[in-house]
């Protein structure tokens, strides 16, 4: 088989790939903001909850996380989800865990003076939410999201382990068939992975700078 | 649908608790070599002679860019095919040799921003009291740059500890590897998978605990004007 | 300047964890009235308008704005603790320019001056940026209102910081040592501005200062804090030129050799 061919034939598995990586970054994100504001949210019973959570997916291996949802959810309470559901809701509800730290220390970063100034002028906490402190939250969650970004496309390879389709399962079946072809195939596989990733790479890289040069306070 | 069973459990917990010691062995054998060849990269990147910085940045932005999980099949299946430097590795070996290649990068980009702490003129100084290249590094740079990262090492540590049950996927007899082979034979994988998620948190949550504590400590005696973040600190 | 104080102060005590900042005090202060408030740092100067702000909750004791308890309410014939609503409704009197500027940085200079109007007191658009047009020329920066907070001096900050507050007609202003983070040469340019708002006449000002110069010059009447206690009080030439206690006598002292 040569290169060409091995190239025609992992390039199947790029939209299943990206397609995992975009829902389950976009569903990362959503918790990542819900999250993240409940976690400084007044309610106490809110910010434990939330608490418990976080550190619940943060402390637990992203690759158990993914089994126990394929393999354990349909046999304890019948919930049967398909592959690409279970990595949807794996990758995302672990990355917006991971993620909503980046928002819950963004909001924080935000000089107190800022608050203080939208109070004295009388503006609602909803207010003071989303026209103040957010707005300037969101720059220093950037870079953080950019890495993430990063972060979440590797980890879409283990969904392999779970028998969805995607360029490192069908790397793993031309492995099987021929095991001549195992340089070749992860040779490849690397250098595609990374090309997928350059964008993200470059961006967050971008980022980063951007937000290192700081904003000019007050 | 099935219930929770205790007694399977807690039969096939102590297995499962053997095989922890695996999972942490890879671990601290894999950070060991990640704290080593990690300050290899740095040091690299900080050659004057260009093409070798560049060379370094380009493997570590390619090795963070690419998941791990390729990098392992690539290591076990696809190095002993590499000519004249390529040579076999048992499992174990090649996913210690993976994940402490892997987090190499990130803990060359931590070390960095160690060094860079360090402020310039502790060069300056050492410079003026006549220190050798070495004697500053040893004596006056490293031990006023690493204190302030451990925290951070200790963060990776964990990261690395949990990216572990990878190693499953070339056979290593890691926690979740035995944990499918046990739950293979009974069709059922609800006791065994829970245990081992449970492990999991029980090892790595009081770890981050842990290092929560640490980072505290150093930011009250590194950074004098470190935000005082109040448990109050409450916005919406 | 008769009839019914705008802001009462009743024995309010206040203290961080442990440390008693402020030990009860009352004070009265009438419509109109422009008052300075002085004292050494760490007398909690500032803790007063912070908690008149509703920045601060004092500790103990009543705060009246307007003939309206701040941080208590009636709820169902019982007096309870003030609740968000009842805050904010008392809190549109007050406008507040801080230390430090507090100017929105993401926002342009007009933008920091008709966001909370069109948001909270729910003026259009137009409408709001008319009125904060206005007051930027009154403070005299008409020119920048597309400019960004960061490509602005000190004193202009502080001028736009100004603007803004006054944008909300408040009935009460507060000024925390609104000159202390300034270039010395920025300092004459801020205090003009509030010279010229003390002497239209009838806003009520309360300043916590260290330009006592300044002080004597705008004032209606100085407080002298210290050691979490009002110690003295009375009309600027009175307690500058014949102060009575030997804590303000030698603050005073203090300051005349710099």
């Amino acid at each position: 088989m040569s290169a060409a061919e091995i190239v025609e034939v992992l390039s199947r598995g790029v939209t299943v790939t990206v397609s995992l990586m975009l829902v389950s970054g976009i569903l990362a994100l959503v918790v990542a903001f819900v999250a993240g504001l409940s976690r400084v949210s007044g309610l106490k019973i809110v910010r434990f909850l939330t608490t418990v959570y976080v550190e619940f997916f943060r402390g637990t291996s992203l690759l158990v996380q993914l089994f126990w949802i394929f393999f354990v959810l349909p046999q304890l309470f019948g919930i049967r989800l398909d592959p690409f559901m279970a990595g949807v809701i794996t990758l995302g509800l672990n990355y917006g865990a991971y993620a909503s730290e980046i928002v819950r220390g963004s909001i924080l970063a935000v000089p107190d003076g800022q608050r203080e100034a939208a109070v004295a002028l009388n503006m609602s906490k909803t207010q003071r939410m989303r026209l103040i402190i957010l707005p300037q939250a969101l720059r220093t969650m950037l870079p953080g999201f950019g890495n993430i970004s990063i972060e979440l496309l590797k980890a879409t390879a283990l969904v392999s382990l779970i028998t969805l389709q995607d360029m490192m399962y069908l790397a793993q079946n031309l492995r099987a068939a021929d095991y001549s072809l195992s340089l070749k195939v992860f040779g490849i596989l690397l250098v595609m992975y990374f090309v997928l990733a350059l964008p993200l790479i470059v961006l967050s890289r971008y980022l980063e700078k951007r937000a290192s040069r700081g904003v000019a306070n007050t | 649908m099935d219930v929770f069973n205790w007694s399977y459990a807690a039969e096939v917990f102590p297995t499962i608790f053997r095989a922890m010691f695996v999972t942490l062995g890879i671990t601290l054998a894999a950070f060991a070599a990640a704290l080593v060849f990690g300050l290899v990269l740095t040091l690299l990147r900080r050659v004057k002679f260009k093409p070798v910085a560049y060379l370094v940045h380009g493997f570590i932005e390619f090795v963070r860019g690419t998941p791990v999980l390729v990098q392992l099949f690539f290591v076990y299946f696809a190095w002993p095919m590499v000519p004249v430097i390529g040579f076999k590795m048992t499992a174990v070996t090649a996913g210690i040799v993976t994940l402490g290649v892997h987090y190499s990068t990130y803990l060359s980009e931590i070390y960095r921003s160690g060094i860079e702490s360090v402020d310039q003129g502790q060069w300056e100084a050492s410079r003026a009291l006549n220190f050798s290249k070495t004697k500053t590094w040893t004596k006056i740079v490293l031990p006023q740059a690493i204190p302030p990262i451990i925290p951070m090492l200790g963060n990776y540590l964990i990261v690395l500890f949990k990216e572990t049950p990878l190693l499953m996927a070339i056979s290593v007899n890691e926690m979740l590897m035995t944990a499918k082979n046990l739950g293979s034979q009974v069709f059922s994988f609800v006791e065994v998978y829970t245990i081992v998620g449970l492990l999991f948190l029980l090892l790595s949550y009081p770890s981050s605990l842990l290092v929560g504590y640490l980072e505290k400590r150093m930011n009250n005696r590194y950074a004098q004007k470190a935000k005082k973040v109040k448990k109050e600190d409450v916005i919406v | 300047m008769t009839g019914k104080p705008i802001v009462q102060f009743q024995n309010v005590k206040k203290s961080f964890d442990e440390l008693e900042v402020l030990k009860g005090f009352d004070l009265d202060i009438m419509p109109g009235e422009k008052v300075s408030i002085i004292g050494p740092s760490g007398s909690g100067k500032t803790t007063i308008i912070r908690m008149l702000m509703t920045l601060e909750k004092p500790t103990d004791g009543e705060i009246i704005v307007d003939g309206q308890n701040l941080w208590h309410m009636e709820s169902n014939g019982k007096w309870v603790e003030a609740n968000e609503k009842h805050l904010s409704k008392i809190r549109g009197n007050i406008g507040m320019v801080f230390q430090h500027f507090n100017l929105f940085p993401h926002m342009t200079i007009l933008r920091n001056c008709t966001e909370a109007p069109v948001h909270v007191l729910g003026l259009n658009k137009k409408e709001a940026e008319q009125r904060a047009k206005q007051m930027l020329a009154k403070v005299g920066l008409a020119e920048k209102e597309k400019n960004y907070p960061f490509q602005l001096s000190g004193g202009q900050k502080q001028r736009v910081a100004i603007a803004r507050a006054l944008v909300m007609q408040p009935k009460v202003m507060l000024f925390d040592e609104v000159t202390s983070a300034l270039d010395p040469e920025l300092v004459g340019e801020v205090l003009r501005v509030i010279k010229d708002l003390a002497e239209q006449g009838d806003m009520t000002m309360i300043l916590i200062t260290h330009e006592m110069d300044f002080a004597m010059e705008i004032s209606d009447r100085v407080v002298f804090f210290a050691d979490g206690y009002l110690t003295e009080e009375g009309p600027p030439e009175e307690l500058f030129n014949n102060p009575k206690s030997d804590r303000l006598k030698s603050f005073l002292q203090r300051f005349s050799k710099v």
